[in-house]
Formats: structure tokens, C-alpha cells, sequence
């Protein structure tokens, strides 16, 4: 399967301190890439590298390449609103806009395209379908966002994710906020989702990983210790630290 | 999907920076050129026989803004006096005792709405209250004006500061057997002393500008403060007020500006002096 | 049993001090209603309308006061607001040193005693309006002309003093105190949901007027709220400048005067019914800024409860 995502030496610094060193990462195509590690080992900083939105602070910066189908995002000429338009995000705590539901899913559309009133419509309500959410909205649509429930609001999230049709989806901890039933939603949706779109999810949740993902990648102290497929990684780890962490010796 | 024009995003965007870049530049500018100005048209006016002798009519030589920056002295000095003590006790009401919290919430509330009423209302209630019962102006009118403009300013403060140390600290006196005014007064205030000091120098230097209550209260004279309770009091922005509106005369002016400049100096003193000593959380005012 | 009387009469003395602020909002109240009693015995609810002020006649009206009062506050409120606002996403989003820096300064704006502002105002503002920005407006620009509401913006007749003067000194008074409380309120925005905003690709400007403006709306309100309260208590500051006419405004350079100038103008010589008058007036000050003080702590409120979700 071709590559969609490609980390290749990957270095990242809060300031003067170094907290990924040398990542080399392949993401594939259309499938779901879990990355999981003790708190604090540097999977969400790798995460937030992708889609640049670390360059919010100033004293954070990365080193190296990460190539989407080839072309490396980190240089200065990409140009960075319409590469988070392409890579969507999705956040541990669900981050609706404040605004109505419908809004929220138009709001990429209304950033990105010129598209007519009935086309935003057709549009909202696909990705609305997509994230598996268009029924239990689909009469309060005019309602704010914060309205919803927990679950219900990370499906709006993931709504407005995926309505400017990106190709990447990135998701921090997803679940982790969220009740069981919610969160087992979600992982269906995510299952659902990686037909149509290249997922990486960090979680601390092994279960989940082993559950939805087709590889993982195991990162400690911000080196990626061991990546493979998923059965192999939770069955036949080749690393120590791959196998003392998936058996739960610590972390 | 058509897409929308990038550039015509990345250019609004680009303006607003510009703008809120020159908005930022402009603030600050006009704090510069007003303070400037000051500083240049009052320097003039600068002389040891400026503070050492008192203001006297136009014409007469060998004036002065001394009285006026004794008497400013004194009434603000008063004003701190009356107005401190109940402020921080009435501080210590809302940060320490909370078994009625709707109360302590409306008085929160009340103590806010105060810090914006207008100045002029306040001088117009104590002329009512003292000037008029006692028949003449005085210094101590003017204090207790100002001393009300301060109280729900060092109330809140106190507040914001007592509220800053951590609960920890209530609990092991209370706990070695101190009575709760015991632990409030010696523990708490102590440890959160700065705060609360920071917060009365604000307050003070926020009051020593103001105008409008000691038009109603202190007015002005042309001599000592010696009648601080039984008479006019002369002080500093009475004395602008009166040299720049009241008077023709160039010379008066140019006085004006040195008074200006004084008092200008000192609240800025005070304000800088408490940003660096104590650099803790910043309130608005 | 000494021990808890002692806590008890100290909370209750901490308690009485506490309330005073009750009495004093109270006393406030009922001494400007008790000496306001004659003119609204004499003029009735007409006072509030009447546009006569003649202290020989014994004929008095709020109306100018208001008026001058009201606009000179709406000029200072639409330069100060979006100036502020724009400064406070310039101060939040900056690098902390410039953060700092500037962000004191600004600060300092506040410190400075008003009566210095109506110095500045007189001397050096005033002749700047009549010599440079009033003739380019009139006389360059000529903006009375403009149809519909060029004859509120300006005349061919100008002095340097007036509503447009006052309304800008008072832009820059209340100028740091919405910047202090938009920057608080701006910088209570929950980075996970900036980030969100950056995330689906918002320049600067649409994530703060699409996410972050909106999000904070009840506190930028409130802020504006605070800096509307302190533009109607201003005295000394607009009296310099604003004239001192006690007429109705006809347009931006208009003399006029406000609610407080005219009662810190007119006090000393005053006595009997124009006394009278000016505690009413006094009192219409009063409810305004109780409103608008009460409006102002509501949003501000509502803000930080916001937060807690």
C-alpha cells in the first residue's frame, strides 16, 4: 500500500529542550496507525507535527521531513491553511465552535470553498451522515453546539473534520474524555472513517489500539521504539520495551 | 468544490495585523506624547522657590505650589487613614468568612458596581454630608471623599490577595488552636502582605488625581493647610484646575504645568514603583 | 467559650465593614433624591426633556446635559472599542517581552490623573483640533456635505472644543481599562479550542472574529460596559474641552457639556431651585451608572462562569 504520511528524521524542541529524537515514521494509506507510549513520551507532540500546529507557540519548533505523498509539509513554501484544511484534527476534550451545529460542520466550508446555499447544505449533511451523527441532529441543527452531548459533540468535531474532504485525519486521544458507550461509537466510526480516510490516533488506551488499528507505532522518551502491524506488535513484540509496556509493567 | 481565493484571505489578514499593530503603537504613543508634553511644559515651571513657597495671586512674586502639596499630602494621607482599616476588614468579610455565600456575593457585586461610580457624585454627597452641617470646607471633607472612592477599591483587593494564599495555611493555625481572627489578622494578612500593600498604594495613587469631590470639599486657599478641619484646604489638582480654566495669565499656566507635572510624576512613581516591587497577578482598575 | 466570642464579634465587625457599601450606595440614593425634591416638584418628568437653562428665569432642563453627555460617550466608545480590541489580539498573540512592554504602557494610560488629560486637552488638543484636524475635516474633506448625516459629523464653524474633542480625550481615558479586561478575557480562551480554530485552517483574523471574539462575547461586553461607566463619570477631563455650553449638540464639533461637567461647573455659584437642579441631575447620573455598572458586572460574571463548563 502507498504511503500517505512519510516522518523521516524527525527532531522537535520546546526551546532549547529536545523531545523527539529521529523519528522515522511510515503512515499508509487509508488504514488506521496507532501511536501509543507512556504519558509524556512525545505522541501527541509527533501528532501536532502534522498538521504544523505547533507553530502557534514560539519557542516550539521541528527539524527534519514529513512528507505527505511525497512532499515534505515542514518547508516554508507549503503553504499551511491549505494543509489544515487537507490533515484534520480532533482534539481529547471535543472543541465544538461556538455556534450551532450546522454551523460548525459549514464553518471549513465557508473558510475553504465558495459554494452555494444548497450545495452547504448537501455538504453539512453528508459529513454529518459520515460522522455518523446526521440522525440525532438532524432537527436541531439551528441549536448550539455546546448543546450536545459529550460523544455527540466529538461527532460534530469529527463532522467538521472531515467536511472539507481532507485526506488525512489526526486524532489526540479521541475517547479519552468520553463514557464507554460513547467512546465505542467512536471506534466504530473510526473503522468506518478508514475507508475514506488515512487515520493516525494517538491513545494511551492499548485495548483500543489492539481493537481498530491496522499498525501501531510504541514511542518512548521520544524515539519510536518499535512499529509494525498491529497483530505482530501486541502478539510478537521484538523490542523489551515494546513488550514490558504492552503487558503493562509500567506506564 | 470551487475553491476561494487564498490571497484575498492572507490579505485581510494581513491588514488586520497592520492595524491592530498600529492600535497597540498608537496607545502607547499617546501615553508617550502625553507624558512628554508634561514633563516639557512643566519642567519650565521647576524651581526650589516652586516647592518651598506657598501659591499666592497673580502678580505677587515668589510663588509656589507648597501649600497645595502639603495639603494634597494631608488629606490624602487622611484618606488612607479612614479608609483602610475598614476596607480590609470589610476585604477579610468576603475572602475568609464564607457561610453566606449569596450575601458575600452581593456585596462582591455592590463593592464592583462602586469602583465605577462617577467621582463628582461622591463629592456631591459629602458636601451634603459634612460641608453643609459644618457650614465651611475643610481638609477632612475632602478625606472622607476620597476615603469612600477608595474603600470598595482596597476591599476588593484585599479579596484578590487574601484569596491567593493557599487554604493550607488557614488549616494548620487553626489547627495549632488560634482563633480565626487571631489566624486571619496575623497569619493570613502577613502572608499575603504584599498584595494588600500593592492594593492600597494603587488605590492611594488612583485618588491623589482625582478632581471633582475636592471641588465640593476641600476647595482651594492661598495659604498653609493650617485649617485642614475648619477651612479650605489648598491642594494640587484644585490648583491646576484653578490656574489653567480660571486664569489668562501665561505665568499661572506654566505653574499649572509644573503642579501637573509634580503630581504626574509621583502617581506614575508609585504606579511603576508597585508594578516592579511586586510583580504579582495584575488587576484592572 | 472567650475564644469563639472573640471570632464572633470580629466576623461581625468584618461584616458591618463589608456593609457599609450597602449604606453608602443607599446614602448616595436617598441625599440626591432628598435635595433633588424641589425641581421635580416645580418641572416634573419635564425636566428630563426640557432643553431650557436659564438660572434667571428659574427655567432648568436635562436634556443638553444628556444629550452632550450621551454623545460625547458614543464617540469615545466607537475609537475606543475596536482600537482596544485590536490591541488586546495584538498584546495576546505577541512575543512576552513586547507583551510586556507595551502592555505597560498602555496600562500607564490609566494612571495618569484625569485632571492632566483636561490640561492636555485645553492646551494642546484644542488648539490641534482648531488649527489642523477641524479645518481638514471642514474645510478639506468637507464632510458636512455628505448627504444624510454630514450635517451631524461637522460645520463650518469650529473652535478646536466640542463633543468630537471630548468624545476623543475620552477615547483615550477609557482606552486601557477595555484593553486590561478584553486582554484578560481574550486570554481565557481554552488553547484546545485555538488550536481547533488553526486546525481547520483559520488566518488570525477568522479565528479571532469567527472562535475566539464569539466565544468570549459576554466579557468583551462587559468590558465595554466598564469602559462606557467610566466614560459617563469623566469630569474634569471633558470639562476642559467640551465647551461648556448648555445647548443641544448639532454635530460633532458642537460645544456642549455633559452631566458631570455641569454640575462641577455650576455648583460653586449655585443655590436654591438651579441647586436643586443639579442634584437632579445628579441623580440621572447616578441610575445611569448604576445600570450600566450593574450590566457591566453581569456580563463579566457570566464570563468567568462560562469557563466552568
Amino acid at each position: 500500500m502507498p504511503l500517505k504520511l512519510e516522518a523521516r528524521n524527525l527532531n522537535f524542541f520546546y526551546g532549547s529542550q529536545q523531545v523527539l529524537f529521529d523519528n522515522c515514521l511510515p503512515v499508509e494509506e487509508k488504514k488506521i496507525t496507532a501511536v501509543i507510549g507512556p504519558s509524556g513520551c512525545g505522541k501527541s507532540t509527533f501528532l501536532r507535527v502534522c498538521n504544523r500546529i505547533f507553530e502557534l507557540y514560539r519557542d516550539q519548533r521541528a527539524e527534519g521531513e514529513l512528507l505527505l505523498d511525497g512532499v515534505n509539509v515542514l518547508s516554508s513554501e507549503i503553504d499551511v491553511l491549505e494543509l489544515r484544511r487537507n490533515i484534520g484534527m480532533i482534539f481529547q476534550k471535543p472543541t465544538p465552535f461556538p455556534m450551532s451545529v450546522f454551523d460548525n460542520v459549514a464553518y471549513p466550508l465557508k473558510l475553504h470553498f465558495k459554494l452555494s446555499r444548497s450545495e452547504t447544505h448537501n455538504r453539512v449533511e453528508q459529513a454529518l451522515r459520515g460522522a455518523s451523527l446526521w440522525e440525532e441532529v438532524k432537527d436541531k441543527l439551528k441549536a448550539s453546539g455546546l448543546a450536545l452531548s459529550g460523544g455527540q459533540q466529538q461527532r460534530l468535531c469529527i463532522a467538521r473534520a472531515i467536511a472539507a474532504e481532507p485526506e488525512v485525519l489526526l486524532m489526540d486521544e479521541p475517547t479519552s474524555a468520553l463514557d464507554p458507550l460513547a467512546t465505542g461509537k467512536i471506534e466504530e466510526l473510526m473503522v468506518e472513517l478508514k475507508k475514506r480516510f488515512t487515520i493516525m490516533v494517538v491513545t494511551h488506551n492499548m485495548q483500543q489500539a489492539a481493537r481498530i488499528s491496522d499498525a501501531t507505532a510504541f514511542f518512548y522518551k521520544g524515539i519510536i521504539i518499535e512499529y509494525g502491524a498491529t497483530t505482530r506488535i501486541f502478539t510478537n513484540p521484538v523490542n523489551r520495551k515494546t513488550e514490558e509496556y504492552i503487558t503493562g509493567r509500567f506506564g | 468544490m470551487k475553491k476561494k481565493k487564498l490571497f484575498k484571505r492572507k490579505l485581510a489578514n494581513h491588514i488586520f495585523r497592520i492595524f491592530s499593530l498600529l492600535a497597540v503603537l498608537l496607545a502607547s504613543a499617546a501615553m508617550l506624547v502625553i507624558v512628554s508634553h508634561v514633563i516639557r511644559a512643566g519642567c519650565k515651571a521647576l524651581s526650589p522657590g516652586f516647592f518651598l513657597n506657598p501659591s499666592k495671586p497673580y502678580g505677587v512674586p515668589d510663588s509656589g505650589i507648597a501649600n497645595a502639596l502639603l495639603g494634597s499630602m494631608m488629606i490624602t494621607l487622611g484618606a488612607a487613614l479612614l479608609a483602610t482599616p475598614p476596607a480590609i476588614c470589610a476585604g477579610i468579610y468576603l475572602a475568609e468568612f464564607r457561610d453566606h455565600p449569596k450575601v458575600t456575593a452581593v456585596l462582591r457585586f455592590s463593592a464592583n458596581v462602586m469602583m465605577g461610580m462617577p467621582s463628582v457624585l461622591v463629592g456631591l454627597f459629602v458636601y451634603i454630608l459634612m460641608v453643609v452641617p459644618a457650614g465651611h470646607f475643610s481638609g477632612l471633607a475632602a478625606s472622607v471623599a476620597l476615603a469612600i472612592i477608595m474603600f470598595p477599591v482596597v476591599m476588593r483587593t484585599t479579596e484578590d490577595m487574601l484569596g491567593m494564599v493557599p487554604y493550607a495555611l488557614r488549616e494548620a493555625s487553626l489547627a495549632i488552636g488560634m482563633t480565626r481572627t487571631r489566624t486571619t489578622l496575623k497569619i493570613i494578612c502577613r502572608s499575603a502582605r504584599k498584595g494588600l500593600i500593592t492594593g492600597i498604594l494603587l488605590a492611594l495613587a488612583r485618588v491623589s488625581g482625582e478632581t471633582a469631590p475636592l471641588l465640593f470639599t476641600a476647595l482651594f486657599a492661598d495659604s498653609w493647610p493650617g485649617d485642614y478641619l475648619s477651612g479650605p484646604t489648598p491642594n494640587m489638582p484644585v490648583l491646576i484646575t484653578e490656574y489653567s480654566t480660571n486664569s489668562p495669565f501665561a505665568a499661572m499656566h506654566q505653574a499649572g504645568w509644573g503642579a501637573a507635572l509634580v503630581i504626574t510624576v509621583l502617581v506614575l512613581a508609585l504606579n511603576i514603583g508597585t508594578r516592579i516591587l511586586f510583580r504579582e497577578k495584575r488587576h484592572a482598575p | 467559650m472567650k475564644k469563639s466570642a472573640i471570632d464572633h464579634s470580629f466576623k461581625w465587625f468584618c461584616f458591618f465593614c463589608a456593609g457599609l457599601i450597602g449604606l453608602l450606595m443607599l446614602g448616595f440614593f436617598i441625599q440626591l433624591l432628598l435635595n433633588s425634591r424641589q425641581v421635580w416638584e416645580v418641572f416634573g418628568w419635564r425636566f428630563l426633556i426640557s432643553r431650557e437653562w436659564n438660572p434667571v428665569a428659574e427655567k432648568f432642563g436635562a436634556l443638553p446635559s444628556i444629550a452632550g453627555t450621551l454623545s460625547s460617550t458614543a464617540i469615545a466608545l466607537s475609537i475606543a472599542v475596536p482600537l482596544a480590541l485590536a490591541a488586546a489580539i495584538f498584546l495576546v498573540n505577541a512575543a512576552p517581552l513586547i507583551r510586556e512592554v507595551l502592555g505597560h504602557a498602555i496600562d500607564l494610560l490609566a494612571a495618569i490623573p484625569s485632571v492632566i488629560y483636561g490640561m492636555w486637552g485645553l492646551f494642546v488638543l484644542v488648539p490641534l483640533m482648531q488649527d489642523k484636524i477641524q479645518p481638514f475635516l471642514a474645510d478639506t474633506l468637507k464632510i458636512q456635505r455628505v448627504p444624510f448625516i454630514g450635517k451631524f459629523l461637522a460645520e463650518d464653524y469650529y473652535n478646536g472644543f466640542g463633543i468630537l474633542t471630548g468624545g476623543l480625550i475620552l477615547a483615550i481615558m477609557i482606552l486601557p481599562y477595555i484593553c486590561a479586561i478584553l486582554r484578560d478575557v481574550l486570554q481565557m480562551t481554552p488553547p484546545m479550542l485555538r488550536e481547533a480554530a488553526y486546525g481547520v485552517g483559520c488566518t488570525r483574523l477568522e479565528a479571532g472574529k469567527d472562535i475566539v471574539i464569539p466565544y468570549g462575547i459576554r466579557g468583551i461586553l462587559g468590558g465595554v460596559f466598564i469602559g462606557l461607566g467610566r466614560a459617563l463619570g469623566e469630569t474634569m477631563a471633558v470639562l476642559f474641552v467640551i465647551g461648556n455650553m448648555m445647548e443641544m449638540p448639532q454635530n460633532a464639533f458642537s460645544g456642549s457639556t455633559t452631566i458631570a461637567a455641569t454640575i462641577a461647573n455650576s455648583f460653586p455659584e449655585a443655590d436654591g431651585l438651579q441647586r436643586s437642579a443639579l442634584f437632579a441631575l445628579g441623580l440621572i447620573l447616578l441610575v445611569m451608572s448604576l445600570l450600566i455598572q450593574i450590566l457591566a458586572q453581569w456580563y463579566l460574571r457570566s464570563a468567568t462562569a462560562n469557563r466552568g463548563e
